[in-house]
C-alpha cells in the first residue's frame, strides 16, 4: 500500500506581519498562524497521489503544542493521518536539526506503516530556504526531486515514480526509484475549498504527539539550538531607500519632466560593459 | 574539527550546454573579494561532461584554480552524482568557504551537500562579507518574507556554505588571457550508484518572458484595480520594448503569471529603468527591485510606500498619466525603431 508523508509547518503569514519601527522586530501577534502555503500544495499533491492509485497519506510537523491546528487543516484538505514532534529539545533548530528531528519521526512513522514517498512544500514562508526537504532527502538515504510541478506517475509495482522538475528555462523529466522524496512548487495543483465531511473528520482528528523521548536512537546533540550548526548573529531592518524626487504640476506637465529625466539619463541606455 | 585544515573561497559553476550561468560569474567576482580579504585562492569547481575547456573562463572571471570533474555520467545534473563529486572535492582539497547560485541546482545541491558534511548553509544570501582574521562568513538575506534584514554565521563547522541570488552581485570584468591552476579530478562512479535518470530536458517553447534580463520593466500593482486596468502595463511595456513586471497580490489575484512577479517569493530583478505602477511597495516586492538603475513610481496614494524607494514619483491616476506617457514616449521615439528583443 502506498504510503505518503507530508511534511507540513504552521507559519506566521508573512504577508501580514507587522514590524515595530522603534525596535525592528515583528509584532508576532499581529500576523496569524496558517499551514504553510507551499505545504498545502504538498498535502494536495500526496491526496490526488492516493486517489489516483490508493495508498494513505500522513502529515508530519514540529512545532509547539498549537501547530495542532496546522495538520487539523490537512485532515480538511484530505490527510488520512496526523503526527506531532513537539518538544522544548527541538526548539531554536535550523533547518539541519529540523531535517534531523523529522526523519527521526519518519522512522517512527516507517515502522507504522513503511513509507514510499515523502513529500514537502518547496519551502516555508518564515524561513525561506527550502533545504528541510533535501535534507530529510540526504538523512533518509533517499533521492532528493526538488522544484516538481507535476507527478507525471507513481509505479509502486516497480518501484519508481516519474515527475517534471521546474528549471531556469524550462522542466526537466525525471524519473527515480521509490522512496524518494518531492518538493514542489505551488503550481503543481490548485488547493481546493474544504469539504463538509472534511471539516468535520479534522474537527474530531486528534493527531499524534510524541516527544524526544518517544523517537528512537536520537542524538540530543543533533536537536534543536545545539544541532543548528548556523545561527543568527545580526537583524536589523531592511536599508531605508532614499525618497526619490516626486514631480509636481498637471499630469501633463509631470510627465513631460519625467520624459526628460529619463532622455538624461542617456548613460543607462548604453551598452553594458563586462561579462554580458 | 581543526579549522586550520581549511582554505579558500571555491564557487560551484553552473553549467548549461557548455554555457557558464550569469549567476557562477557573479559569485566568481563575489568570491575574489572574499578571497582578497581573507588572503586566499578563489576555486571554480566545474562537474559536467566535456566541460573542461571552459575553464578560462572561470580563470579570466577571477579564479586561481579550477577543480573540474569531467565524465559521461555527469552529462545531466542530478543530485546524487554532482553531490558525491562535491563531498569528494571538500574531503580532498578543505575549502573555508562556497558559494552556490540560489538556483534550481544551486539550492538543490547545496542541500543535500550541506546535510552530508554536515555544515551550516545559509539561503539566498544578497550581502556577503568575511571577517579577515577569523575567516568568519557574514551571509546576510531577507527574513521573514524580507521584512527584516538577517546576518547568519556558522562558526562550528567548515566550509561555509551559502546560496547566493542571481543579480545582485556585480560580475567581475574578465581578463582576457588570465590563467590559473587547472585539477582535474574524477571518482568512480557507476550509473547504478544513481537512483535518478533524466528522462528528457525540455526548454520553454513560448519564449517566456525572462524578467531578470530585461533592460526596462513596466510593473503593476493592486492600484490598477483590475485585469482589464492591468492592460495598460502591458500597453507602456509594449511602447518602451520593455517587460511586464507584477507585484505578488496581482499574480495572486491571477491576472499574471507567476514568472512576472518581483520580490522576495518572486524575481530579483536590476533593470535600466523600473517603472512602479500602482505599487504600494511592500518590503518583499522591494527587495526584488531595488537594485534597478532608475527607479519610477506612479500611485495614486501620496503616503505609498514606494515614493520613498523611487528616484522620481509622480501622485496620481494611472489611468491618466500612462496615457499621456504613452502618447509622448512615442513621439520621443518617433523615427526609432524599438527594439523588442522577444522581452515584452
Amino acid at each position: 500500500m502506498l504510503h505518503i508523508v507530508a511534511c507540513i509547518k504552521q507559519v506566521p503569514d508573512t504577508k501580514i506581519i507587522k514590524m515595530n519601527p522603534k525596535t525592528n522586530t515583528m509584532d508576532r501577534a499581529s500576523a496569524p498562524a496558517i499551514l504553510n502555503p507551499y505545504d498545502a500544495h504538498a498535502v494536495e499533491e500526496a491526496v490526488r497521489i492516493r486517489n489516483r492509485y490508493g495508498g494513505i497519506v500522513s502529515v508530519l510537523t514540529m512545532g509547539p503544542p498549537p501547530a495542532v491546528k496546522a495538520i487539523k487543516k490537512c485532515i480538511e484538505i484530505g490527510a488520512d493521518e496526523g503526527y506531532m514532534i513537539s518538544d522544548r529539545k527541538f526548539a531554536g533548530a535550523d533547518t539541519l536539526a529540523t531535517s534531523y528531528a523529522l526523519t527521526k519521526a519518519i522512522d517512527k512513522i516507517s515502522q507504522i506503516t513503511p513509507v514510499d514517498l515523502v513529500i514537502c512544500g518547496k519551502m516555508t514562508i518564515d524561513g525561506d530556504t527550502g533545504q528541510v526537504g533535501p535534507g530529510i532527502a540526504r538523512r533518509l538515504d533517499i533521492p532528493p526531486l526538488t522544484s516538481v510541478k507535476k507527478v507525471e506517475e507513481v509505479n509502486t509495482e516497480d518501484g519508481y515514480i516519474i515527475v517534471h522538475r521546474k528549471i531556469e528555462d524550462g522542466h526537466e523529466v525525471i524519473q527515480s526509484s521509490l522512496p524518494c522524496l518531492l518538493s514542489v512548487e505551488k503550481e503543481i495543483n490548485d488547493v481546493p475549498y474544504s469539504t463538509f465531511p472534511n471539516m468535520l473528520k479534522a474537527t474530531r482528528y486528534e493527531p499524534h504527539i510524541w516527544g524526544v523521548a518517544d523517537l528512537e536512537d536520537v542524538d540530543i546533540k543533533q536537536l534543536g539550538l545545539k544541532g543548528s550548526p548556523t545561527i543568527v548573529a545580526k537583524v536589523w531592518a531592511p536599508p531605508k531607500p532614499e525618497g526619490g524626487k516626486m514631480l509636481e504640476g498637471k499630469p501633463a506637465e509631470q510627465v513631460n519632466q519625467l520624459l526628460s529625466v529619463i532622455l538624461e539619463k542617456k548613460e543607462l541606455f548604453e551598452v553594458k560593459g563586462g561579462a554580458e | 574539527m581543526n579549522f586550520e585544515e581549511y582554505s579558500g573561497v571555491w564557487v560551484f559553476i553552473e553549467e548549461n550546454d557548455r554555457n557558464i550561468a550569469q549567476v557562477s560569474l557573479e559569485l566568481l567576482g563575489a568570491g575574489r573579494r572574499l578571497a582578497d580579504k581573507r588572503g586566499c585562492g578563489l576555486a571554480g569547481v566545474l562537474i559536467g561532461e566535456n566541460v573542461t575547456s571552459l575553464s578560462s573562463v572561470i580563470f579570466e572571471n577571477g579564479a586561481d584554480t579550477v577543480y573540474v570533474y569531467d565524465q559521461p555520467i555527469f552529462k545531466d545534473y542530478r543530485t546524487e552524482s554532482f553531490m558525491k563529486a562535491l563531498l569528494h572535492c571538500c574531503e580532498k582539497h578543505k575549502p573555508e568557504i562556497i558559494l552556490y547560485g540560489a538556483t534550481s541546482t544551486g539550492k538543490d545541491l547545496a542541500s543535500a551537500v550541506a546535510t552530508d558534511l554536515p555544515t551550516g548553509l545559509t539561503a539566498d544570501t544578497t550581502e556577503l562579507d568575511v571577517e579577515e582574521d577569523s575567516g568568519l562568513l557574514l551571509a546576510s538575506r531577507p527574513a521573514f518574507g524580507g521584512n527584516i534584514m538577517a546576518t547568519i554565521l556558522c562558526k562550528k563547522y567548515r566550509p561555509q556554505m551559502a546560496t547566493v541570488r542571481p543579480k545582485v552581485m556585480k560580475s567581475p570584468i574578465p581578463e582576457p588571457g588570465r590563467t590559473g591552476e587547472l585539477i582535474e579530478e574524477n571518482i568512480q562512479l557507476d550509473e547504478s550508484d544513481i537512483r535518478t535518470k533524466v528522462l528528457e530536458i525540455v526548454k520553454a517553447t513560448t519564449k517566456k518572458v525572462r524578467i531578470d534580463e530585461a533592460d526596462i520593466i513596466v510593473a503593476g500593482g493592486k492600484g490598477l484595480g483590475s485585469s482589464e486596468g492591468f492592460v495598460l502595463i502591458h500597453h507602456l511595456a509594449e511602447t518602451l520594448g520593455g517587460a511586464v513586471g507584477a507585484s505578488r497580490d496581482v499574480v495572486e489575484a491571477g491576472w499574471i503569471e507567476h514568472h512576472h512577479q518581483v520580490g522576495q517569493t518572486g524575481v530579483t530583478v536590476t533593470p535600466k529603468i523600473y517603472f512602479a505602477v500602482g505599487i504600494s511597495g511592500a518590503i518583499q516586492h522591494l527587495v526584488g527591485m531595488r537594485n534597478s538603475s532608475l527607479i519610477i513610481a506612479i500611485n495614486k496614494d501620496p503616503n505609498a510606500a514606494i515614493f520613498e524607494a523611487c528616484h522620481y514619483g509622480i501622485v496620481g491616476d494611472a489611468f491618466e498619466i500612462i496615457p499621456l506617457l504613452i502618447e509622448q514616449f512615442k513621439q520621443a521615439m518617433a523615427g526609432e525603431e524599438v527594439k523588442h528583443a522577444g522581452k515584452v
